[in-house]
């Protein structure tokens, strides 16, 4: 989603959005993200703005104080930013690919079922298996913190049957445009 | 796990960041900047240096990638030190080759306007550096979008040689630029004026 962004083009606008719909985007984070809500209020208390940065490709950027701490496609699943999942690894379910595949990842690729399937990568047990389209936290081979941030574009029991295309596609790494933007 | 609310809010982790790659440090191997990275983690943070590249740090850390795939990465990584010291290097001569102009124009009836362009090539940050020459002149000052849609600073007032001063004199938020790259241009007068 962000391997090319740059804020200068790519950025149309910042908002505070009506408490309304603030409070909407809490609920939803809260539901969504494995976050209390006393942790969120932690990380964006009640009293300050969210400001939403709106970007092309209707992606949503929303900050405190500058610094990005969720986004959006659309309608779609908000996602925490690394940064953030960094600091609260616990809110999104874990995968994990092998070393092998960090590189490609790294470079913008989208996660292939081998990688997450092999020794080096890790699904969980199929009794917290995760369905298609569930957003997940990437963790690699050998490291302590996450890589990526995901979300499955199957089942986690049928990657490990088909075992080939698309596992995971990657919505934001190490190193992409919306990492380098500590500030926006 | 447990569905039951905890009163208590879940400290973060603070997660140590290169300060080279910014990266954490056990992924600067994938970096473009390798080298960089590890001495400036053997300078600062020294255990951590020799956990991750101790003798013993770099035969686990193979995990189940074969030494021939790791031997392509480690290529692969100085392949990718050289490109990205190659750009850093063009892209300094492409620094210190840019201009910052300075341009007094005129606004109707001998009311005068500064635009400064070009800062940001040096790394200053327009909104502060417009700040800071409002205060300085006690006037008006905003980022705007000149014509050809670049960002510009533009002063109420004619303060250009004020401006030129400051900057030669490297002051706060002009000190990353050098004063040789610092012209004063003319406003070219509209046909028909
Ligand atoms: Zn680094």
């Amino acid at each position: 989603m962000f391997n090319k962004f740059s804020p200068s083009t790519d950025v149309t606008g910042q908002t505070p959005p009506k408490s309304s719909v603030q409070r909407s985007i809490r609920a939803a984070i809260l539901s969504q993200c494995k976050i209390g809500a006393e942790t969120l209020e932690q990380v964006w208390p009640k009293k300050e703005s969210l400001i939403h940065v709106k970007c092309r490709n209707h992606i949503s950027i929303y900050t405190i104080h500058g610094e990005p701490l969720f986004f959006q496609q659309s309608d779609g699943p908000i996602y925490p930013t690394l940064r953030l999942l960094h600091k609260y690894p616990f809110i999104l379910p874990r995968v994990g690919i092998d070393r092998g595949a960090i590189r490609f990842l790294l470079s913008g690729a989208n996660m292939m079922c081998p990688g997450l399937t092999s020794a080096g990568g890790y699904l969980p047990p199929p009794e917290n298996a995760l369905p298609a389209g569930t957003p997940v936290a990437v963790f690699a081979e050998g490291k302590e913190h996450a890589v990526a941030v995901g979300i499955t574009k199957l089942g986690t029991e049928e990657m490990r049957k088909v075992n080939k295309d698309i596992g995971v596609e990657i919505v934001t790494h190490l190193g992409d445009e919306l990492w380098n933007q500590q500030t926006l | 796990m447990s569905s039951e609310t905890q009163p208590e809010p879940v400290q973060p982790i603070e997660v140590l960041y290169c300060q080279v790659c910014t990266f954490p440090p056990e992924y600067c191997e994938f970096g473009s900047s390798f080298t960089r990275c590890k001495e400036w983690l053997k300078e600062s943070h020294p255990a951590l240096y020799d956990k991750y590249y101790s003798d013993e740090a770099l035969q686990s850390k193979l995990g189940t990638l074969s030494l021939e795939a790791q031997a392509k990465l480690e290529k692969d990584t100085a392949e990718k030190e050289a490109k990205a010291e190659k750009k850093a290097d063009a892209a300094l001569k492409k620094k210190m080759a840019s201009q910052v102009s300075i341009k007094r124009m005129e606004r109707n009836k001998r009311k005068f306007v500064t635009a400064i362009h070009g800062l940001e090539a040096f790394d200053v940050e327009l909104k502060k550096a417009s700040k800071f020459l409002a205060q300085k002149f006690a006037t008006g000052a905003s980022v705007t979008k000149n014509p050809q849609g670049q960002d510009e600073i533009v002063v109420q007032g004619d303060v250009a040689e004020d401006v030129l001063e400051l900057i030669e004199s490297r002051t706060g938020v002009f000190k990353s630029v050098p004063s040789a790259n610092v012209v004063i241009v003319e406003e070219k007068k509209k046909k028909g004026e």
